[in-house]
């Protein structure tokens, strides 16, 4: 890109991709914007061809005095943080015994990953009738092995199971991303930490965890983003009820249930504010590792 | 303090022998030197010696103790990594201080230590930079710091000038000489570079295939090679290695003669041929001599302003006390 002529050529060539993403975000940003402030009933009657009627902050104001706004912004924090939590410390333990010289690595590793493959719908559906199933699943089985009752996963401990599942499919990506950290470590480093006389774990917290500093903070901040809008898992198994109603899940129950999409759509408004308060303490806490 | 003896040493890795049974000793205070072609072994050798491989059968002593099963940090030793592993997220001050935390060493004394080896390495004015932020001789430097402060029984280098330029590499040479000299502490110092080998070294040992080839001061080696491996790969140029009917007139199965133990001239001498490429370096001149019905090319060292041409006739006499003879075998001949 040295030259006048083929940096304007690039710019050019650059500008559909750009324009097409452009106007992918903001023309349902807008409409989002726009029904949020207005009253938007189908069943009523309502449509954009006979024009929506402008109601300012209502939606707004509804839908966070609502009941279930506050206990679905907790539910929500609580799902993706305590799926970060289990990946990542997960993620950074069996990617070191990954790393270890095994026979069959390429099938263990091709093994480890597989859950990532399997759509959301389809891992939560096995999780709930083959595993969690309080009278024919595996754990309902396992417990009575050993003389106790089996527990309701999805009733009485619903968010736990909530995360247990999403770690399930999300632990493959962070596995994934600290291997290959991992792998990229100087290994004259830690023989160096050897001869220093640093035994395994001060070796692990000295030079490997900082080492893996940068990778966890990608698999934070791209899980985060995914997690916050995690739907299908809570569909197929609790329908969002015994307090797995997280933002996402209000905001369809809103729209699709109770067919207001004014109202949905202020919740919407409300999940991207969310999102950026989020973002913003990530950063702080984690972004500085990017940096260096 | 500081004495290093291998006995009976070996190292195979599965099937494949790297380090045959090997007898060293080195002395408390010696500057020993490691030195071969990739692949003989001696960075197997050291890595046997620090203790980040142990050893298949035989024995180290350090300082009269047994130590082959030791772990390394308890060896007393330090080593100096050719890719310099730092810890990249610690600033110098930090790296340095590392070994001292790992042992516990109290806030004080590490303080100490550290002011007095980064005087040592002109690093005072680095100590709260990172690694990342230094250019390769500091690196290195740094690497050597982390060494010193331990004061370890001996100092191992692996390679620890390759990554440098040339030009950096001479500086840093003189300063682990120089560091040698202050210190007086044993230094293993694994290298290729025979340059290296002879500057530095109070013993060279030259390593072929895990075998060593010969043990000695480096003007020993330089004068008195064992064989012709070692013949070859001491001295740069390279010696002049001839065998045919001009060896057998020495009684010999190949004779040697160093580039600089050959007198040239334009009209007479007792071999003759035409001049090839010549490197001039100024102070000195290597001319690679063709069609001598000797060698293939034969090297002569003459004074920078002697002027010969590419594809002029020239004549050598090599100096008659200066031939080294070697027997079929390639060991040399008394």
């Amino acid at each position: 890109m040295a030259t006048q002529a083929s940096r304007s050529a690039a710019r050019l060539m650059m500008a559909p991709a750009v324009i097409l993403l452009l106007g992918w975000m903001l023309v349902p940003l807008t409409m989002t914007l726009w029904f949020s402030f207005t009253r938007y009933l189908p069943m009523r009657g309502d449509s954009i061809e006979r024009g929506l009627q402008w109601v300012g902050f209502e939606n707004y104001v509804r839908f966070i005095n609502s009941s279930s706004f506050w206990p679905s912004v907790q539910a929500t924090l609580m799902i993706v943080g305590g799926v970060l939590v289990i990946t990542v410390i997960l993620g950074v333990l069996l990617a070191i015994l990954l790393d270890q010289p095994i026979w069959g690595q390429g099938v263990v590793r091709i093994l480890v990953i597989a859950p990532f493959f399997v759509m959301p719908t389809v891992s939560a559906l096995v999780w709930k009738n083959m595993m969690m199933d309080p009278v024919n699943g595996m754990f309902a089985h396992l417990w009575r092995a050993f003389g106790a009752t089996p527990v309701s996963w999805l009733s009485d401990a619903s968010v736990p199971s909530i995360i247990l599942i999403v770690s399930w499919q999300w632990l493959p990506f962070a596995t994934l991303i600290l291997l290959t950290a991992i792998q990229s470590l100087d290994r004259d480093q830690l023989e160096a930490a050897e001869m220093d006389g640093a035994p395994v774990l001060s070796r692990f917290f000295h030079i490997v965890l900082p080492h893996l500093g940068r990778a966890i903070t990608i698999v934070i901040l791209i899980q985060t983003i995914f997690l916050l809008s995690i739907f299908a898992e809570i569909f197929v198994t609790t329908g969002g009820a015994f307090g797995t109603r997280t933002l996402t899940y209000l905001i369809f129950q809103r729209v699709v249930d109770s067919q207001n999409i004014g109202l949905g759509s202020a919740g919407g408004v409300y999940a991207i504010i969310l999102a950026n308060i989020v973002a913003i303490f990530l950063m702080r806490i984690v972004g500085k590792n990017l940096d260096r | 303090m500081g004495q290093i003896i291998l006995k009976q040493v070996t190292k195979r890795f599965g099937d494949v022998s790297v380090i045959p049974p090997l007898d060293l000793t080195i002395e408390d205070g010696e500057f020993t030197v490691f030195v071969g072609p990739s692949g003989c072994g001696k960075s197997t050798l050291l890595r046997l010696i620090a203790g980040l491989e142990d050893v298949t059968s035989g024995e180290i002593r350090i300082d009269g103790k047994e130590c082959s099963t030791i772990p390394p940090a308890k060896r007393g030793l330090a080593m100096v990594f050719q890719s310099y592993a730092l810890y990249p997220h610690m600033t110098v001050r930090k790296n340095i201080a590392f070994p001292l935390r790992m042992a516990g060493i109290d806030k004080a004394e590490q303080e100490r230590r550290i002011t007095q080896a980064a005087a040592v390495l002109n690093l005072t004015d680095y100590l709260d930079r990172r690694p990342g932020q230094l250019s390769g001789g500091q690196r290195q430097r740094v690497a050597i710091g982390r060494a010193i402060v331990r004061e370890p029984a001996a100092f191992l280098f692996d390679e620890p000038l390759s990554n440098l330029d040339a030009a950096l590499r001479v500086g840093m040479r003189l300063e682990i000489s120089e560091l040698h000299n202050r210190l007086k502490t044993t230094m293993i110092y694994v290298t290729h570079d025979q340059v290296e080998a002879m500057t530095m070294a109070d013993k060279i040992v030259v390593l072929r295939a895990g075998h060593i080839e010969q043990v000695g001061t480096p003007l020993e080696l330089y004068r008195t090679p064992r064989n012709l491996f070692v013949a070859g790969f001491i001295g740069s140029p390279k010696m002049n290695l001839i065998s045919g009917p001009e060896a057998a007139k020495h009684g010999a199965h190949t004779i040697g003669i160093r580039p600089e133990h050959i007198t040239i001239s334009p009209s007479e001498g007792a071999w003759s041929g035409i001049v090839g490429v010549s490197e001039h370096l100024g102070s000195d001149t290597f001319f690679h001599v063709q069609k001598t019905g000797l060698a293939e090319s034969i090297t002569v060292r003459a004074d920078g302003e002697v002027g010969f041409k590419h594809g002029d006739e020239i004549h050598m006499t090599p100096r008659a006390d200066m031939i080294h003879r070697f027997d079929e075998n390639g060991l040399r001949i008394e």
